[in-house]
């Protein structure tokens, strides 16, 4: 039995217009994952996918404007945080990912004893990911440059299906990469000297709603700007804000 | 130094500072962003009136002519501001992003509050309160 039985989870939805999915999403969830507490983080939707989501029994975090990814992530880590739970699973709200592997990602914490888990869809020998190669070109770059970074095999670094238990939710409540922030994330928890590991999963075409990255400009702009995330995120001083630190943002300001 | 330019560069130099000065008076303009400002224009002011020194300024820099290093030096000054703008700006955001996800946060945590039926209300502010004090 993966994970103690009594220990308080929390899957995080994160959405944006995914009205047509984000139901089926969070069905799927509590008839596959019952011991995951369903939270939807609807980062600023026009259409109903917090009426969807609520009606499908979700609890609802509602963004008053639009924050991207990182921030609705994020603000699912401060809820795990202030309401104690000790892990929290990050689910696409598109479909992507099949809330019934979440099993095995709950078998590799409770097994390896690592912080956060990524389901990987490259580490299955019959994978079948339909993307353009342009996308997953820029992916196995980001794999590589990622695992030379951290010593360790990142096969899958823009995966957003991840399991994180306690220390892992503190540190990324604190701070969480902005725009896009799955790749940053791995290089935040290696200069945290948090552990993690990757299981196979398999992923499916998005359900509906529009993807973040669409067109091959938005695909360079977004390879440029992880690039230029990774060097800073490797330059930087500290990669993050520890308890007693000055704040990230303080009133001194200026150049 | 030719005088006009002179000329124009102290009124510039001084109608500036006497905006910044009203700005700031009418509290459309935080002092901590002024400061910036207000020494730039003083610079610039300076150097303008003493033409001794912008010439010592300019041989020092290597330009011929004195105006054009009353340009230099006001667009460099032109870069800072623009630099400490856009720290400002990051800074901002940082903080809006913050505050939109605490707003969120609560927002969320008062519907639970106000759908819970009337005697366990008090017991739900309670929780309420102490999870805003963490």
């Amino acid at each position: 039995m993966p994970l103690s039985s009594n220990a308080r989870k929390l899957a995080v939805v994160p959405a944006y217009n995914e009205a047509s999915c984000v139901g089926e999403v969070v069905r799927e969830l509590r008839r596959s994952a019952p011991g995951f507490d369903p939270l939807v983080v609807d980062d600023g939707s026009t259409d109903n996918t917090p009426v969807v989501a609520r009606e499908a029994g979700a609890r609802v975090v509602r963004h008053p404007f639009n924050l991207g990814i990182g921030g609705a992530v994020q603000t699912g880590f401060t809820f795990a945080q202030q309401h104690g739970y000790d892990y929290l699973v990050q689910v696409d709200g598109d479909r992507q990912h099949d809330p019934g592997e979440i099993r095995r990602l709950e078998h590799a914490m409770a097994e390896s004893d690592v912080d956060m888990v990524c389901g990987s869809r490259f580490l299955q020998e019959d994978h079948k990911y339909p993307a353009p190669v342009s996308r997953r070109t820029g992916i196995h770059l980001f794999a590589f440059l990622l695992s030379k970074i951290v010593g360790q095999r990142v096969s899958d670094p823009t995966s957003g299906f991840r399991l994180y238990n306690r220390r892992a939710i503190g540190v990324f409540a604190r701070d969480y990469p902005h725009d896009y922030p799955e790749v940053e994330a791995v290089l935040m928890v290696h200069a945290h000297r948090l552990r993690m590991c990757e299981v196979p999963v398999r992923m499916y075409v998005r359900g509906g709603g529009v993807s973040s990255l669409k067109g091959t400009g938005k695909s360079s702009y977004y390879m440029i700007k992880v690039l230029l995330a990774l060097l800073v995120g490797l330059a930087r001083r500290r990669a993050s804000v520890e308890p007693g630190d000055e704040a990230a943002v303080t009133a001194a300001h200026g150049i | 130094m030719d005088a006009r330019i002179q000329i124009v560069a102290i009124l510039a130099a001084a109608a500036l500072i006497l905006v910044l000065l009203e700005l700031v008076r009418r509290r459309r303009l935080l002092e901590r962003y002024a400061l910036l400002w207000l020494f730039s224009a003083l610079v610039l002011l300076g150097l303008a009136v003493w033409r001794g020194l912008l010439e010592d300024v300019a041989s020092v820099l290597g330009v011929a002519y004195p105006p054009n290093a009353l340009f230099l030096i006001a667009f460099g000054f032109v870069l800072a501001l623009l630099l400490h703008f856009s720290l400002a700006v990051s800074r901002l955001s940082d903080q809006s992003k913050v505050l939109a996800q605490r707003l969120a946060l609560l927002e969320e945590r008062l519907g639970r509050v106000g759908s819970r039926p009337p005697e366990s209300e008090s017991a739900a502010e309670r929780e309420l309160e102490t999870s805003v004090r963490d």
